[in-house]
């Protein structure tokens, strides 16, 4: 389709209006931000950043948010080696229930969990243990919205993955761990590290699920995006742009790692 | 249609794609593009239909330059490589789609698709989806479709590339047929000397983007007029010594002249087989290799290598055996010229009564 | 055998604790107070409003990112006046809102747009407001989900490639014709599970459009921004019978999506 009309004036001004709206939605937003945080010089930007409550905030992200992937990367990896490589009762009930945290609203998700762990839950009342407002719960929370990404990045994979070259290698005589570190394992890397990539992003982006639960006590379990909501409601969008600046900054490089990832996949 | 390109050319970034290329089809006529992959012969298909642009050149169909005219307007019918089959439509939607873009009435539109797809042998099959087909019925669908709102010209990008060799003589024969009976000005492409042999009233042969040689299969066969027409079409030994062969002593060593033998202009046998033993020379039997009808022989005279064919029917030869060998011709070329020398040793020294 | 049985037992018991527990929590959890709590937090005015601007924003949302998501799709992946870099570039800024937290995503258009701003002040001198008003929590949103219509369409185009459209055109049918008859036809189902996607997420949206919004009851305030609210102020049963609503939308959507999926695939 060279042009979707057959007008050549329609054609241009359609193109016009999509890339101007791709260009005010996505590109002038992110550019403000950026100039927005440097606007009183990189003098106050360095201000902004050098408050303890501010780059504390962005490590405890940066920490929970690596626990997170971590315990997502191993039981994503379990999950969706079982989906696809087993068959059993419920497969295709679990199958479609795993998308549930990218359906469900994520304040809503940390409402749930602040029911279920929370001061007045059952779980608390068992075990006395005081998992909200302290990190285990900010964890969960993250566990909870970027659970489905490492299975859904691993599945299409061990998919396509031809049994046939799991054949042959045991054909050539190797063993059935030897074949899975060497054959299998290889194959499925790619889709993990970029599931747990995403998931990591997300996580450290995470707001509404954590914000109702974290308890937000500052320098303890202040997380960087509660942070930043903060400072807004107090008045100081140029903290709020800087702690966002080194938060995006983070986030598009991993953003950069998973497309690099891609292509490298792909070739 | 009679068709008119005038010094044509097609540049993808610093890719020259095809190379002043100028030619004229007369009204009526199948023409096949041959030549290697990657030569240009799609861009030039490309450029007719319109789906491509040229960058500089013109294009004319009946006299009227036609390059500003987009695909929809050129009147053309094309059949893709892959068929291009609207893969949610059905068999019958897929052949009307042309005549509905065109608005005509309901009637109509049933009629001439069911007149086609009776001509193409596919009656019975209207409602089957493209997925259902196998490979030559979709060729034929696809043909269908492309003859649907009577173009004047069709054009064929490799129709026979994807089908099974046993199924792809039959659809040639058949696809022949139907474009002699139909009387449509058609082009196909293809990479197979064999095939652009067997079906194209004219051969345009194409390579690295340059319109090489145009001309009907027994023209381009016996007066091939570059070094690349002589090598692609039959199965020539390049040689690069003639001086070595019998009866070709006086060719000229310093002007770097090569030759290409066909199979066909070598004669072997055993001592004694051949009747003008005063024309052959020695060579070596290197190996045999069995082609079903015939032998194909491979011999090495003076270390270089040489192909021919020999009948099931005589003597069989063996690996290491020494034979005799008579040239009948060579086609001999150097960067300036090319020309094809006979075996003066041919003429028959023993004079008969006249 | 043994292996098998024990990961997908460990499957089960990951899925049920992390899934499904909380779906069974948030639809017991409503009923507390028996269903005349429940329909009490339902039909408070400001739950009323709140979902009424949900709705409203879900609505438009979908609406414009449908549009401009497949039209840059097609541009994206066929456009002929597009350099291969432009191309490339535009692809990779696509992405950016998903690495972008939701808080930040609302804390640009405030800097933008905002009362203290150029350009807010501007709009707000010819009575225009975007922030803490719809516009700009419609602008929020538009940018959260941008990316969602655009990834789920351009794989697609790219798979069915442009030779059935080119066919079409030597058949003499123009762009518009050929876009509905043998583009959309294909491109259908991905359109629809993006336009799902776009629902459950624009839906769920909460940290842009908290930040956005001012979350004022009765005005600016969300389904998901009321939620949180509701749990701010202890008023729990309220909080759920809101988040019950929404959970149930979005397991409408959970089986939409599979559903589309399937069809998806099928084509």
């Amino acid at each position: 389709m060279n042009s979707l009309f057959r007008s050549q004036k329609w054609s241009y001004s359609f193109r016009t209006i999509v890339f101007i709206y791709f260009i005010g939605l996505i590109i002038i937003p992110i550019i403000g931000i950026y100039t927005q945080s440097f606007s009183s010089g990189i003098t106050s930007f360095i201000d902004n950043l050098s408050d303890p409550l501010a780059w504390k905030a962005v490590l405890l992200t940066l920490k929970l948010a690596a626990i997170a992937t971590l315990i997502n990367t191993a039981i994503g990896t379990m999950i969706g080696w079982v989906l696809v490589r087993y068959e059993f009762p419920g497969k295709r009930m679990i199958n479609s229930v795993i998308d549930l945290p990218f359906a469900l609203p994520t304040a809503v998700a940390g409402f749930i969990i602040l029911l279920l762990v929370g001061p007045s839950s059952l779980f608390y009342e068992w075990f006395g243990i005081d998992v909200v407002f302290h990190e285990p719960a900010i964890v969960l929370a993250m566990v909870f919205v970027t659970f489905p990404f490492v299975i859904r990045g691993l599945q299409p994979l061990l998919e396509e993955l031809d049994k046939s070259e799991e054949e042959a290698a045991y054909t050539l005589g190797s063993s059935k761990s030897r074949t899975f570190f060497r054959i299998i394992l290889p194959t499925m890397l790619p889709g993990i590290l970029s599931g747990a990539m995403l998931a990591f992003s997300r996580a450290i982006a995470e707001f509404g699920a954590v914000v109702l639960i974290s308890g937000n006590i500052p320098g303890k379990t202040l997380v960087a995006s509660v942070y930043i909501f903060g400072e807004i409601e107090s008045n100081n969008p140029q903290g709020a742009a800087a702690v966002s600046v080194l938060l995006l900054t983070i986030s598009f490089l991993i953003l950069w790692f998973i497309h690099k990832l891609n292509r490298g996949g792909q070739a | 249609m009679h068709i008119e390109v005038k010094d044509l050319n097609k540049e993808f970034g610093s890719f020259h794609a095809v190379q002043d290329v100028s030619f004229e089809i007369e009204k009526g006529k199948l023409i096949g593009f041959l030549g290697p992959s990657g030569g240009g012969k799609t861009s030039i298909l490309r450029m007719l239909a319109g789906l491509e642009t040229p960058t500089s050149g013109d294009i004319y169909f009946h006299g009227k330059r036609v390059n500003d005219l987009p695909p929809q307007e050129r009147g053309i019918g094309f059949v893709f490589q892959n068929y291009a089959l609207f893969k949610h439509m059905t068999v019958f939607d897929n052949i009307a789609f042309g005549l509905k873009v065109k608005k005509q009435n309901k009637a109509f539109i049933k009629e001439r698709v069911q007149y086609l797809v009776e001509l193409t042998g596919l009656k019975g099959f209207e409602h089957r989806y493209p997925h259902q087909l196998s490979g030559g019925q979709r060729q034929r669908v696809a043909f269908a479709r492309a003859l649907a709102p009577e173009p004047q010209l069709l054009l064929l990008d490799e129709p026979f590339a994807a089908i099974d060799a046993k199924i792809r003589t039959e659809l040639r024969t058949w696809l022949k047929d139907m474009i002699g009976e139909l009387g449509i000005t058609s082009i196909f492409v293809t990479h197979d000397q064999e095939e652009a042999i067997e079906v194209a009233d004219e051969i345009m042969i194409i390579s690295k983007g340059k319109l090489e040689q145009k001309g009907t299969p027994w023209e381009i066969y016996k007066h091939p007029q570059t070094p690349f027409v002589a090598s692609f079409i039959g199965e020539s030994s390049l040689i690069e010594r003639i001086q070595c062969f019998k009866g070709f002593e006086d060719v000229a060593t310093s002007s770097g002249i090569k030759a290409l033998i066909r199979p066909e202009y070598v004669e072997v046998g055993k001592s004694g087989e051949i009747v003008l033993a005063s024309a052959t020379m020695d060579a070596a039997v290197k190996h045999l290799h069995f082609r079903g009808s015939e032998w194909m022989i491979e011999l090495e005279i003076e270390g270089q290598r040489l192909i021919t064919y020999r009948s099931l029917e005589k003597e069989v030869l063996h690996p290491g055996e020494q034979v005799k060998v008579l040239i009948h011709r060579a086609y001999l070329f150097n960067e300036e010229k090319s020309w094809i020398m006979e075996n003066p040793l041919k003429v028959d020294p023993l004079p008969i009564y006249i | 055998m043994m292996m098998r049985r024990l990961w997908i037992t460990l499957t089960y018991i990951v899925v049920s604790l992390l899934l499904l527990l909380p779906l069974y929590k948030i639809f017991t959890g409503a009923w507390a107070d028996g269903l005349s709590g429940f329909m009490d937090a339902l039909l408070r005015a400001q739950s009323l409003h709140a979902l009424k601007m949900t709705a409203l924003i879900v609505i438009i949302v979908t609406v414009i990112n449908t549009l401009f998501g497949v039209m840059l799709s097609i541009y994206l992946v066929r456009a002929t006046w597009l350099s291969p870099l432009v191309k490339r570039l535009s692809n990779s800024i696509v992405d950016l809102p998903f690495a972008v937290s939701p808080v930040i995503g609302g804390l640009m258009i405030v800097l933008l747009l905002g009362p203290n701003t150029v350009l807010g002040t501007m709009l707000g001198n010819v009575g225009v407001s975007i922030v803490y008003a719809l516009p700009g929590m419609v602008l929020a949103t538009l940018f959260v989900t941008f990316p969602i219509m655009v990834r789920e369409v351009m794989p697609v185009l790219q798979e069915i490639g442009d030779q059935q459209e080119q066919a079409a055109s030597t058949l003499g049918a123009y762009s518009w014709y050929t876009f509905w008859k043998v583009t959309w036809p294909n491109i259908r189902f991905a359109v629809m599970y993006g336009v799902v996607l776009t629902v459950a997420r624009s839906l769920g949206e909460f940290g842009a459009v908290l930040v956005v919004s001012g979350n004022i009851i009765n005005k600016t305030q969300t389904a998901t921004t009321l939620v949180y609210q509701d749990v701010e102020n202890f008023n729990v049963v309220a909080a759920n019978g809101i988040a019950l609503v929404l959970a149930a939308f979005s397991i409408m959507l959970l089986l939409l999506m599979e559903w589309t999926k399937k069809r998806k695939e099928v084509h």
